[in-house]
């Protein structure tokens, strides 16, 4: 029986168990004078003996499937012949990948190589074994469930309870995966973040300033020996996040200023939405923008003014990231300058100031940490965004301050380590791992502190 | 509140406060103007003229004290009011300007990706020559299949113009036809195998060059000032052709029903459609139910403790990841740790569920909180115990805001890109996907690969993958408003 029909059967075996152990409940309890005898609902006892027929049996079919893998493997190891065993783990895995392959149709017959075959035919045994073993042993235990459960009902008996300890845990496991996907974040990229470092120091990487990931495949190639100085991929990235901060600071501070201070309800109700629209755009979209309108009209504009600008500029990907971050500074800054309690406005226009002065002098200075929290989120935004700079920066690892030439960037050479068919474990796809490390700290770090900041403002005026 | 977050204000509004004293003591001429007047408002009285000037002018005794320094309120509020204007104008300004680049956006988008929607049809009159073709009637459908339809379509193309001899001639005139026109009768012809040894008139797909100048509107007559890459003698037999009325344009069926192909002409988003629905289908099986079950137990159930505090800080941050470190996290767990097939929707749509959850999570504790704490206090009464007032009374009246965070959250998974280059979904799909395993490709990476792609026509098509993607943005999140709209409550 395979896993699929097997969990099948068993979520079928639940579902008639439910109903069993309700009919049971009301037997029971119009033996004792009706259904205001029982503690809980006939459902509930249902419920119940559902959960005792599944939850075992569904346990014991997970717990095999982690457990199958390395008993196979231990198999392997053990009975491989002695020639393949002294090549070492790769020979080992190569010679089993073969074996795979030949046995995928079920049958060992075909091989050639009697070893091969020998084993072949082991492995399908176990395999065999290990399922029918499974299946008989999960039907038992939700058989077993079941029957134990449908025993346990009576009038006293707390159901309810008892099916809501199982729902609570349910409830609290399913939070807690949040901290199950960051330890998955974590763990992952620091494992191969590590290995690369084992191949290249870190402080090469961090304080190097060449970066060509090709490396020779070939130890007899040569001129590609990969050098994996990160330097000029983060100054490739401030430079762009920079850019893009300066074209989305002002425009959404003071889009939100208006929104939130000068509007009337009429024209926010309108050009929020719009706002919005800007925010709900996939990345892509703005990639393929920069890459085909933006950056040919720059290009374009500077040759008619005797510059000379690349056309995969820093200062198109920049721009129209800026463009994208627009929506997210003006709707954090939007919140925090709403926040601010009128009393403080009415206070300022009692002394005779302005609306812009009061805007200035009292708004601005007491929202500043709520706004300085947005722009950090926003940061941290500008460095992980993708798209736009795979598909208008350039791949050029260059060390410059110049806003016209190509530079890369963090997201775009993990991106271009990772695309396309390669080996896993050589430097160049490690390389990605770790810059993906580096941009998963730095942008936990400006997310932190950010949301600190913001916290801590709102607190200030609750 | 505790006094420690109250310092920070405090001391906030007391260095105002200072700053303001200290102004007012090196300032005599502003603060009596702010006197007389009765206004005080800072800044512009900043002005170190003002200090020094006002005893020289008393010492000389033109006009009255009150008379000068109502002329100088008068002339600081002139500024100031302009200063004031200005301001409001910057504001304008901005979400002008904002609001200009988003119709820049959508204009040049939709500009470029209308011709895309129609395509250029050219008719064919072939003859189904038994011979030519090395197939007939009772052959298979496999044989079938193998049929040389090249060489019909190209004799047909003969036929038309007989005046083509040379080889390079013939060449230019095979470039005329696209290869979709093989495949339109290779289809025909398997559909109905009788077909074969007789005469067909038949619409086929025009090469791409062909194609974009006929939806130009160009006029073949007039060959000079066309800018295309095909040659004279090709722009001639085309305006032959439209002459005679060989060449129509039509609505382009084929974007809609075929996967990617190398060939613009022929190549269609209908895979890229399937995959997205297959990674959505995933995405919202798995995060929905997740994320609702997460949101109610911290809403709801959660102690106030360490682990819910972690639980919570984590949400939050996760929320301001990466996407391309979702990527990471798929690759390096789910393919190579898991082995999960590489490219399928079944892996995609698990790390964009990781990816979503945070939002959907955090909207749907906010659609929980809203619900008042009478309803949860009634049910009690009645007896209902802790999930039987959640499942029963408090959760069904959040749906609604539950459900509208879920589907911006979906729009956000559908709209997504770099996580899904990271484990592959960057195949060429040819094919339609049949399951959740089998190798595809999404409406955005598809938008990415053409965008890609050297041949003119691809943009048009690129943009047009990017309005039917928005077009889908859309209707989900006219579909969350109208929820909104519809089932939200006052209470």
């Amino acid at each position: 029986m395979s896993t699929a029909v097997l969990i099948m059967v068993t979520l079928a075996l639940a579902a008639c168990a439910f109903v069993y152990g309700r009919q049971r409940a009301w037997r029971v309890a119009g033996d004792a004078g009706g259904i205001r005898a029982l503690h809980s609902l006939p459902s509930h006892h249902g419920t119940m003996v559902a959960m005792w027929c599944a939850l075992p049996a569904l346990a014991i079919v997970i717990g095999w499937k982690i457990a199958e893998p390395g008993i196979i493997s231990s198999i392997v190891h053990a009975e491989v012949p002695a020639s393949i065993a002294q090549n070492g783990e790769r020979a080992i895995s190569l010679y089993r990948n073969q074996i795979e392959n030949q046995i995928a149709g079920g049958s060992a017959a075909g091989i050639q190589d009697p070893d091969m075959q020998r084993l072949g035919e082991r492995l399908l045994s176990v395999r065999q074994t290990g399922a029918t073993a499974l299946s008989a042993l999960a039907l038992i235990a939700a058989g077993l469930g079941a029957a134990l459960a449908v025993r346990r009902i009576s009038t006293t008996f707390r159901a309810r309870a008892s099916v809501e300890r199982v729902v609570h845990f349910f409830l609290l496991s399913c939070a807690s995966i949040a901290i199950l996907t960051t330890l998955g974040i974590v763990l992952s990229v620091l494992f191969e973040a590590l290995r690369f470092f084992q191949q290249v120091g870190f402080l090469e990487f961090v304080t190097g300033t060449r970066w060509s990931p090709q490396t020779a495949i070939r130890a007899d190639q040569i001129g590609s020996s990969g050098s994996f100085g990160a330097v000029p991929l983060f100054v490739g990235t401030l430079l762009i996040s920079f850019i893009a901060m300066l074209v989305a600071v002002p425009f959404g501070l003071f889009s939100a200023i208006y929104l939130a201070e000068y509007a009337t309800p009429r024209v926010r109700n309108v050009v929020k939405p719009l706002l919005e629209i800007l925010a709900g755009i996939p990345t892509v979209v703005y990639g393929f923008f920069a890459a085909l309108t933006v950056a040919p009209a720059l290009r374009d504009f500077g040759q008619s003014i005797g510059l000379s600008v690349s056309s995969e500029s820093a200062l198109a990907a920049g721009a129209v990231m800026g463009i994208m971050i627009i929506p997210f500074v003006s709707s954090l800054s939007d919140d925090v300058i709403t926040a601010v309690p009128q009393s403080m406005r009415d206070g300022s226009y009692a002394l005779g100031s302005t609306q812009s002065e009061t805007i200035v002098k009292v708004v601005i200075p007491a929202a500043l940490p709520g706004i300085v929290g947005g722009i950090l989120l926003a940061v941290s935004r500008a460095i992980g965004e993708t798209m736009i700079v795979v598909m208008a920066a350039g791949l050029a690892a260059r060390m410059t301050a110049n806003p016209l030439e190509a530079v890369t960037t963090v997201t775009v050479q993990i991106v271009t380590l990772l695309t396309g068919d390669q080996e896993f474990d050589s430097a160049k796809t490690l390389a990605a791992f770790a810059l993906g490390l580096m941009l998963f700290v730095v942008t936990l770090v400006l997310n932190v502190i950010a949301l600190q900041v913001v916290r801590r403002y709102r607190e200030q005026y609750e | 509140m505790s006094d420690e977050n109250n310092k920070p204000g405090t001391t906030d509004l007391g260095k105002r406060e200072r700053a303001g004293r200290e102004r007012g003591a090196g300032d005599p001429g502003g603060a009596m103007a702010a006197a007389v007047s009765g206004t005080l408002t800072g800044g512009e009285h900043r002005g170190g003229s003002a200090g020094p000037d006002l005893p020289n002018h008393t010492g000389t005794g033109q006009g009255t004290a009150g008379d000068r320094v109502g002329a100088r309120v008068q002339s600081g509020l002139k500024r100031r009011y302009a200063a004031e204007r200005r301001f409001r104008m910057y504001g304008l300004f901005a979400i002008a300007a904002t609001l200009s680049f988003l119709a820049l956006l959508l204009i040049s988008i939709v500009s470029k990706g209308l011709p895309a929607f129609s395509q250029t049809y050219m008719q064919l009159d072939v003859m189904l020559d038994a011979d030519t073709l090395g197939v007939d009637a009772s052959d298979s459908a496999g044989q079938l299949r193998g049929g040389n339809y090249g060489g019909v379509t190209k004799a047909a193309m003969r036929e038309r113009f007989p005046e083509a001899e040379s080889r390079s001639d013939k060449k230019a005139l095979y470039g005329l036809l696209s290869t979709g026109a093989e495949y339109e009768l290779a289809r025909r012809v398997i559909a109905d195998p009788e077909l074969i040894g007789q005469r067909l008139q038949l619409w086929v797909p025009a090469d791409d060059e062909l194609g974009a100048l006929i939806k130009s509107g160009a006029n073949l007559a007039d060959p000079d000032g066309i800018v295309t890459r095909m040659s004279d003698r090709q722009i001639g037999w085309a305006a032959d052709m439209q002459a005679t009325g060989e060449l129509d344009v039509r609505f382009n069926r084929t974007f809609f029903i075929n996967g990617d192909s190398r060939e613009p002409e022929l190549a269609g988003i209908r895979a890229a459609l399937i995959g997205s629905g297959y990674t959505l289908l995933i995405t919202f099986l798995l995060s929905f139910p997740i994320a609702v079950s997460a949101a109610i137990y911290l809403e709801e159930f959660a102690p106030q403790n360490k682990w819910t505090d972690l639980v919570e800080v984590n949400i939050n941050n996760l929320a301001a990841v990466p996407s391309i470190v979702f990527g990471l996290l798929g690759l390096a767990v789910f393919i190579n740790f898991f082995h999960l097939p590489r490219s399928a929707p079944l892996v995609g749509g698990i790390v964009l569920s990781l990816m979503t959850l945070p939002t959907i999570i955090i909207s749907s504790r906010v659609a929980l909180k809203s619900v008042p704490p009478s309803i949860r206090e009634a049910a009690r009464g009645l007896g209902a115990s802790d999930l039987q007032v959640v499942f029963h009374h408090v959760l069904p009246l959040a749906m609604p805001g539950i459900l509208t965070g879920t589907i911006i959250g979906l729009a956000q998974a559908l709209g997504e890109t770099a996580p899904l280059l990271m484990i592959g979904m960057v195949a060429f799909i040819v094919d339609i996907p049949q399951s959740i395993t089998d190798a595809s490709t999404v409406l955005p990476v598809q938008v990415y690969l053409w965008a890609d792609s050297p041949e003119r026509a691809f943009m048009e098509k690129t943009s047009a993958a990017i309005m039917v993607l928005l077009a889908f943005l859309i209707c989900m999140n006219a579909l969350a408003v109208m929820l909104r709209k519809r089932f939200e409550r006052r209470w």
